[in-house]
């Protein structure tokens, strides 16, 4: 329910040559997207809202969001820059709350199934 | 990052000969893997991903994380990359500015990607030049079929090669011309023809070690806006080079360099507007933008050009055909037509030669005539042909139309062909066993007609580097009395990069010649007045279209001509058909090609050309040229004989009939 058929296409990519491939991808889109969540909570913090600087962000974190397959994140991520383009900024920062709650959530399922996976692995 | 070594087996470019270099590169055996591919993207996530599927798809992947640094390997090593996948968002530079810069400079196929699916966003995309959007998530299933952009804009790069090369130096020869037609201009156009030919393949990335090497200027983004920004205010027309360095008052900057960006900004604009045509469709538009065009109008000589990019294809079959009108006056009606072929490799210059003639003499070869009168028509043919020709005509005129355009036309070319093959199946079906649809693709033959009135030829340059251009000029009498014809040798000029070229004189007025290089173009031209001539070309090797003149005015008449062209494998022979008259086409030259013969083959001419006297009958000729220049490999066979269709009647004096086709196929 979190992930859509992107991520299954990431771990089909994942070969021998490179058995950690899923992992590291999101490993990666983790400590990249901190940094943008990062980046929209600061631009959330001013007033009055920058909403083209807010939708570059959002997008930033769209499309590296998309790429993982983190389907949820995504569609609040696109409900977001619909608020972006209303201008709508109560709109943006309880979708941007969304987005954390599913980005963690997310994190969460995928660090449990990667445990499961090497733990799978190792016997 | 990896920097893709050398070019693995298929990709790597012979850097050999200029011309064939993408066909070789497109055939190779393995062609995708290996494919070398710049990824740009500010997303590390996405960046890894990308990189992930692309080495799963084999391709050689180099990767990178700005745009500047993605520009400047680009810079560095432009024959490094056969494509690049770009992000649209990037902080350091916009995926936009990335791909206008590249399309710039290295002219490499760009696909753009990006999680923003908004209609806009994409089309702003199309229209900056990308040949691709990737909406993110990028699926592995899109990667694998990058390829076939590469392929694409190999094939293209080679006919707009050609056109490009003619459309311009039709411009400026025509500039020239109104300043000093005579002779001297020769010196001129040369250079340029030559200095953009260099340009040319710098713009292609190949081959550029040459004519990089001299002082360079990076038209870094700005020195671009500049640039633009000098141009806008001109007026993409009336920009000149002078000019644009007056405005954009940069030291050091010369006259040259702006001169040689200018030639690729144009071309750029005109990628992106054959990019728009080609969404488009057909349509027919003319461009503004083409300077060449609004030129010729100018000069009023020359209605329409068309250069058609030739190509690629071995054989060609051009199938002109000609429409009567239906009516026509008695006793009227000499359409003389002028046309003049020429051919240019790149090697021969004939552009100038000497004297707008004397063109002719550097060159050799082909001609087209077609002269077509006839009173009377049979309505039945002619509804087949009138069809046809339709079809082809509206196809031909927007290939005149976009002449100028290199990207246009050849989009045209390429869209053509296959229609072409079908118009020319249906119509000629009957009289012709054989033809065969697939034109395959004629993709480089560039004719470019030119129609001039009371003027004889008018040179164009056609530069390519492979590609031939062909051009016609056409010159009409309108002055004749009715019965007069003038008939004007033609002198066809064509310079084929093959070599091979023939020319005919057909009576003594009518010259056919034909080149052929690699591909061969067949125009067909009409007139409906005396000034306007329409031209046709059909590229690829087609039947030419023909034209019709419904009615013309008392003055003249003008036939529309066919002409035919096959190509052949050089053993063959040139054939002639029954009706054939005087003229004969002769020969064929085979030169590089092996496959290649050039031959002309039936060509029928009612000889009517020759004939002076007031009958005369519709005569079509046709020629047909098939250039062996097959980028891609083509067997002899898949050339297609060429039909031609000539329609004679009887004659009566003072009239004309004419229904003749002859068609011909030559089975190679």
């Amino acid at each position: 329910g979190y992930l859509d058929e992107q991520f299954i296409q990431l771990e089909e990519l994942q070969d021998d040559a490179n058995p950690d491939f899923v992992e590291e991808i999101v490993t990666s889109y983790y400590t990249d997207s901190v940094r943008l969540i990062q980046n929209i909570d600061q631009a959330l913090a001013k007033y009055p809202f920058d909403f083209e600087k807010l939708d570059n962000y959002m997008h930033q974190f769209k499309g590296s969001s998309s790429s993982i397959g983190a389907k949820k994140v995504v569609l609040e991520c696109s409900q977001f820059r619909k608020y972006c383009a209303a201008g709508i900024a109560e709109g943006c920062v309880k979708t941007f709350q969304m987005i954390k709650q599913e980005h963690a959530m997310l994190r969460k399922k995928l660090e449990t199934y990667f445990q499961m996976l090497s733990s799978a692995g190792g016997t | 990052m990896n920097l893709g070594g050398g070019l693995m087996g298929s990709m790597a470019m012979p850097s050999s000969t200029v011309s064939r270099k993408s066909s070789e590169v497109v055939t190779a055996d393995q062609f995708p893997v290996g494919l070398r591919v710049l990824v740009v993207d500010d997303d590390p996530t996405c960046l890894t991903i990308l990189e992930k599927m692309l080495r799963t798809c084999r391709y050689e992947v180099t990767k990178t994380n700005r745009a500047e640094h993605a520009l400047n390997m680009l810079r560095e090593n432009k024959n490094g990359f056969d494509v690049v996948i770009s992000d649209v968002h990037m902080p350091d530079m916009d995926g936009f500015k990335l791909l206008e810069q590249v399309g710039l400079e290295m002219d490499l196929p760009v696909i753009m990607m990006s999680a923003d699916d908004s209609k806009q966003v994409v089309m702003k995309g199309v229209t900056h030049g990308a040949c691709d959007y990737l909406i993110k998530p990028v699926r592995i299933e899109a990667l694998k079929n990058i390829w076939q952009h590469v392929v694409r804009k190999k094939k293209y790069e080679y006919n707009k090669d050609v056109e490009q090369s003619g459309s311009w130096d039709e411009g400026d020869r025509q500039l020239k011309h109104d300043d000093a037609v005579s002779s001297p201009a020769n010196d001129g156009s040369w250079k340029n023809s030559k200095r953009k030919s260099g340009e040319d393949d710098e713009a292609d990335d190949k081959d550029d070690t040459t004519t990089l090497k001299k002082p360079r200027v990076v038209w870094s983004v700005e020195l671009h806006q500049q640039f633009v920004a000098a141009v806008n205010q001109l007026g993409i027309d009336k920009a000149v080079p002078k000019k644009i360095l007056e405005l954009m008052n940069v030291p050091g900057l010369t006259r040259e360099n702006v001169a040689s960006h200018l030639q690729k900004y144009r071309l750029y604009l005109r990628r992106l507007s054959g990019v728009s045509q080609h969404q488009g469709g057909l349509n027919s538009s003319f461009m503004p933008q083409d300077p060449s065009f609004s030129t010729m109008s100018s000069l009023g000589g020359i209605d329409l050009q068309t250069l058609a990019a030739t190509g690629q294809l071995s054989a060609q079959t051009l199938a002109a055909y000609t429409r009567l009108p239906p009516t026509i006056k008695p006793g009227i009606s000499m359409p003389f037509v002028d046309q003049r072929n020429l051919f240019s490799f790149e090697n021969s210059k004939l552009r100038y030669g000497d004297g707008q003639q004397s063109q002719i003499s550097n060159v050799s070869k082909q001609m087209n005539l077609l002269h077509g009168f006839p009173t009377t028509m049979e309505p039945k043919q002619l509804a087949v042909l009138n069809q046809s020709a339709q079809t082809l005509g509206s196809m031909n005129m927007q290939a005149n139309a976009s002449s100028s355009h290199q990207s246009s036309s050849l989009l045209m070319q390429q869209m053509v062909p296959q229609q072409r093959g079908h118009i020319s199946n249906e119509s000629i079906s009957s009289q012709v066993p054989r033809i065969q649809p697939s034109v395959g693709q004629p993709l480089q033959s560039n004719g470019n007609a030119n129609a001039v009135l009371s003027r004889n030829g008018i040179p164009y340059d056609p530069v390519n580097q492979s590609a031939s251009v062909v051009d016609f000029s056409v010159n009409h009498i309108p002055e004749l009395p009715g019965n007069s014809f003038p008939l004007g040798s033609t002198p066809g000029i064509t310079s084929i990069t093959s070599k091979g070229f023939n020319q005919e004189e057909i009576g003594s007025d009518i010259k056919v010649s034909r080149g052929f290089v690699g591909s061969y173009d067949m125009f067909s031209e009409l007139q409906h007045k005396p000034q306007e001539w329409q031209m046709q070309n059909p590229n690829m090797g087609f039947a030419g279209s023909s034209q019709h003149v419904p009615s013309v005015q008392s003055g003249v008449n003008v036939a529309p001509s066919i002409m035919v062209n096959q190509s052949y494998v050089s053993g063959q022979k040139n054939e002639q058909n029954g009706h054939s008259m005087a003229g004969k086409p002769m020969y064929s030259a085979g030169l590089e090609n092996q496959h290649m013969g050039m031959q002309n083959v039936n060509q029928n001419y009612n000889s009517i050309h020759v004939n002076n006297s007031s009958r005369v009958k519709a005569e079509s000729v046709s020629d047909v040229v098939n250039l062996g220049a097959n980028l891609f490999d083509y067997s002899p066979e898949d050339m297609l004989s060429t039909i031609m269709l000539k329609q004679q009647e009887g004659i009566g004096s003072g009239d004309f009939d004419f229904d003749g086709y002859t068609l011909d196929n030559i089975p190679v």
